[in-house]
C-alpha cells in the first residue's frame, strides 16, 4: 500500500444563513488555504462532493470548477455524496502511483432549500419517498429504537455546543433547552443546524508529503461499508456497516486519541461509538461536530480534516474521521490517520 | 438590499417509474388490497420485496406471499406537527411494522390518536384508500386493530325493600333510627332486621337508638359517586349509641383529612318538608364537637 498522507486542510467559518455567496465563491477561500499552505497550484488529481439537489440545480458541481480554474484541462471527478467520499476516490487514485497530490473538496448550501424534506429525495421511490418521509422522522425512527436515555442525548447536545462556540469555524448556538419535541423522541436541538460551507483537504504521497508538511496525517486505513437501503430491513438501534468500516481500517488496533465522528443527530452518538469501540478516554468530536455546524456534503469531510488536523498541529498520535451517508447511517466510511 | 429570487424544482405530473417485476408485483397486489411478500433463496420473507436478498445480494426466488394485512409495531416516531408532504394533517407515528408472515419491517404511518396509544407489540391494520392505483400510498395509514368495544347496558326494575327495610325507612321517614335487640344474643342490630345473623332466630323486639353515634373506620373516596355531595368525600361505619353493629354512612360538615376513628357524630337531617321514605332523609353524619370516644 502507497503511503498517503493529509497534508493541509482549511473549512469556511460556517454560516446558519445564506451570506449571498455563490457556490464558486463559498469554495475558493478554502481552495486558496489548502494552496497557501502546501504551496502547491496544481494537483494529480482532484475530487469533489456535492449534492445538485441542495442547490435544486442540475451539475451544479460543474459550476463550482469555475474555482478551481480547470485550464489547461485538469483530471477532475465527481461524487454526487459527501466528500469524504471524494478523499476516499484521491486515495485510491494515488494508489495508482503515476500522479503524488490530490485536492479533495465538499460544499453545500443548505440554507437554500428545506435540507429535512430535500433528504426525502435520496429515499427509494417506490416504498419510502412517496410517503413523505422525512429526513428527521426517519431519524427519530433510529432515535426510538436505540431507546436512547433522554439526559445522555442532553450532555451529548450540551458537549457538542459548547465545543462549537469555541471552534470559530462552528455555529454560536446556546445550551440545549425546552420540552417541545421535533418528531418524538428528537428534540430540535438533537439535530444538527442548517449550515452552509466548504471545507478542502490535500492529499500527498510519500516523499511529497514529508516535503510539504512537518507533521503530515498518514492515512493507515480507510474503508467504507454499506447497508440495505430499506430501513425495516436493518437494525437501527446498530450500525453494522459503520462497526465493519472500523475493522476494515484498523481502529482498533491502537489507541484512539481524537474521533471526529459524522452526527447530524445525538443519537447517532451512542450508535457509532459502540460501532467503532471508541473508549472512554477518545476525545470525540471537541470540533463540535455536526450537531455544532453541518455544512451538508462537506460535514463528513470536514470531520476528516478536523481529525487530520489534530496530527498536523502535533497534538495527537492517532485519530479517527468518520463520515456518514444515506438514511439512519446506510453508509459508513471510516478513516485512520497516525503521525 | 440583497437580491433574492424564488426557485421551485418541479417535473410537471410527476416522474414516470418502471417498477421492474418485482416491485411491480407488489404494487399490483397492493391495488388489489393484498400485501405480498417475496421468498429469498433460504425461505426468508421480504416485506416490501426486493429483487435481492440483503443479506447475500442473490436475486429473490419468484414465490410471492401473501402477508398481514395484520402486523405488530416494533418501533416508532411520534409526529406532532405534520408537513405538508406527510400522509395524515393530524398527529401520527411513523412506525417500522412487521406484518405477520414477513421476516422484515415495513415503514409506514400509523393513525393513532394520540401517542400514548402505541407501545411495542401494538396490532395494527391497514386503512385502505378507497381509489387504489397501485402505490404505497394505496395504504393510506395503519390503525390499531380493535381490542376493546364500549357497550352499553341499562335494564330498569321495580324494587320494594322487604319488610325489614320498609320499617327501618318508615322509621327513617319519621326522623327515628329503628333497630332491634336478639332475644337469644341480646346484640342490637341497626337497621332493624327480622333474625339475627349470628343466632339464625327470629328478632321480634324493636328498639329506637338516637341519631348520634361513633365513627369505627373510614375510607375517603376520590372517585365521584351520583350519590355524594363532593369529591373527595368519605364514607364512614357508624356505631349509633345504643347499638352492637355499625351502619355505612357520609361523613360531611369535616374536611375528609379530618375525619378519624372515635370521632363522635350525629346524622344531620333534612327538613322535615322534604323528607321520604329513604336514606337521602340523612344528608351526612357530621362531628358533634364532643371529645373522641373510645373504640
Amino acid at each position: 500500500m502507497r503511503e498517503v498522507a493529509v497534508v493541509a486542510f482549511a473549512q469556511t467559518r460556517h454560516s446558519a444563513t445564506d451570506e449571498g455567496q455563490s457556490e464558486p465563491e463559498l469554495i475558493l477561500p478554502s481552495l486558496e488555504e489548502v494552496r497557501r499552505k502546501t504551496g502547491l497550484r496544481k494537483y494529480g488529481f482532484t475530487c469533489s462532493g456535492s449534492c445538485d439537489y441542495l442547490a435544486g440545480a442540475p451539475f451544479s458541481f460543474v459550476s463550482a470548477l469555475d474555482a478551481l480554474g480547470a485550464w489547461p484541462p485538469i483530471s477532475e471527478s465527481h461524487v454526487e455524496m459527501d466528500a469524504a467520499w471524494a478523499l476516499y476516490e484521491a486515495w485510491v487514485r494515488l494508489q495508482h502511483g503515476d500522479v503524488d497530490s490530490a485536492l479533495v473538496y465538499g460544499f453545500g448550501k443548505s440554507s437554500q432549500g428545506d435540507l429535512r424534506e430535500i433528504m426525502t429525495l435520496q429515499l427509494d421511490p417506490y416504498y419510502l419517498a412517496p410517503l413523505g418521509l422525512d429526513q428527521v422522522s426517519y431519524a427519530a425512527l433510529q432515535a426510538s429504537a436505540v431507546k436512547a436515555d433522554r439526559a445522555r442525548l442532553d450532555e451529548i447536545v450540551r458537549r457538542s455546543r459548547a465545543d462549537g462556540r469555541a471552534n470559530p469555524h462552528a455555529l454560536d448556538l446556546p445550551d440545549p433547552a425546552g420540552e417541545d419535541f421535533e418528531v418524538e423522541p428528537l428534540r430540535p436541538y438533537d439535530i444538527a443546524p442548517v449550515t452552509d460551507g466548504a471545507a478542502a483537504v490535500v492529499l500527498a504521497a510519500g516523499d511529497l508529503a514529508r516535503e510539504l508538511c512537518e507533521n503530515p496525517a498518514w492515512i493507515t486505513g480507510i474503508a467504507h461499508r454499506i447497508e440495505p437501503h430499506y430501513l425495516g430491513m436493518r437494525d437501527l438501534a446498530r450500525s453494522a456497516s459503520a462497526a465493519e468500516a472500523a475493522r476494515a481500517a484498523g481502529v482498533g488496533k491502537g489507541h484512539v486519541d481524537v474521533a471526529e465522528i459524522h452526527t447530524q443527530f445525538s443519537h447517532e452518538e451512542l450508535i457509532l461509538r459502540q460501532a467503532l469501540e471508541l473508549g472512554e478516554d477518545t476525545l470525540v468530536n471537541p470540533s463540535g461536530g455536526p450537531l455544532a455546524a453541518n455544512p451538508v456534503m462537506a460535514t463528513g469531510l470536514i470531520r476528516i480534516g478536523e481529525a487530520a488536523q489534530r496530527i498536523l498541529d502535533g497534538g495527537a498520535a492517532r485519530t479517527v474521521g468518520h463520515a456518514a451517508g444515506g438514511p439512519c447511517l446506510q453508509h459508513n466510511l471510516v478513516t485512520v490517520m497516525e503521525a | 438590499m440583497s437580491l433574492e429570487a424564488r426557485h421551485i424544482l418541479e417535473f410537471p405530473g410527476g416522474y414516470t417509474r418502471t417498477t421492474g417485476p418485482v416491485i411491480g408485483r407488489f404494487l399490483t397486489e397492493l391495488r388489489d388490497g393484498r400485501i405480498v411478500g417475496v421468498r429469498t433463496a433460504d425461505g426468508r420473507t421480504l416485506v416490501p420485496p426486493l429483487e435481492y436478498d440483503p443479506e447475500t445480494g442473490d436475486a429473490v426466488t419468484g414465490d410471492y406471499v401473501e402477508v398481514g394485512p395484520a402486523g405488530t409495531v416494533e418501533s416508532w416516531a411520534w409526529v406532532h406537527s405534520p408537513r405538508a408532504g406527510h400522509p395524515l394533517d393530524r398527529p401520527f407515528a411513523w412506525a417500522l411494522i412487521r406484518l405477520d408472515g414477513a421476516d422484515t419491517s415495513l415503514v409506514h404511518a400509523v393513525d393513532a390518536g394520540d401517542v400514548k396509544a402505541l407501545r411495542p407489540g401494538l396490532r395494527v391494520r391497514p386503512r385502505w384508500r378507497a381509489g387504489r392505483t397501485g402505490h404505497i400510498t394505496d395504504i393510506e395509514s395503519f390503525v390499531p386493530e380493535v381490542t376493546k368495544i364500549v357497550s352499553p347496558v341499562r335494564t330498569e326494575y321495580v324494587m320494594r325493600p322487604g319488610l325489614a327495610l320498609a320499617r327501618f325507612l318508615e322509621g327513617v321517614a319519621g326522623g327515628v333510627f329503628v333497630g332491634c335487640r336478639c332475644g337469644s344474643c341480646h346484640k342490637v342490630y341497626v337497621p332493624y332486621r327480622l333474625s339475627c345473623p349470628e343466632c339464625g332466630i327470629a328478632i321480634t323486639e324493636e328498639v329506637e337508638v338516637p341519631d348520634t353515634g361513633t365513627i369505627t373506620t373510614f375510607a375517603i373516596n376520590n372517585l365521584p359517586d351520583p350519590r355524594a355531595p363532593e369529591v373527595p368525600f368519605v364514607s364512614a361505619y357508624v356505631l349509633l349509641d345504643g347499638s352492637d353493629v355499625p351502619m355505612i354512612a357520609l361523613v360531611g360538615g369535616v374536611p375528609a383529612h379530618e375525619v378519624r376513628q372515635g370521632m363522635r357524630v350525629r346524622a344531620v337531617w333534612v327538613p322535615e318538608e322534604e323528607r321520604t321514605q329513604s336514606m337521602a332523609n340523612i344528608k351526612w353524619f357530621a362531628p358533634t364537637g364532643e371529645p373522641d370516644a373510645e373504640l
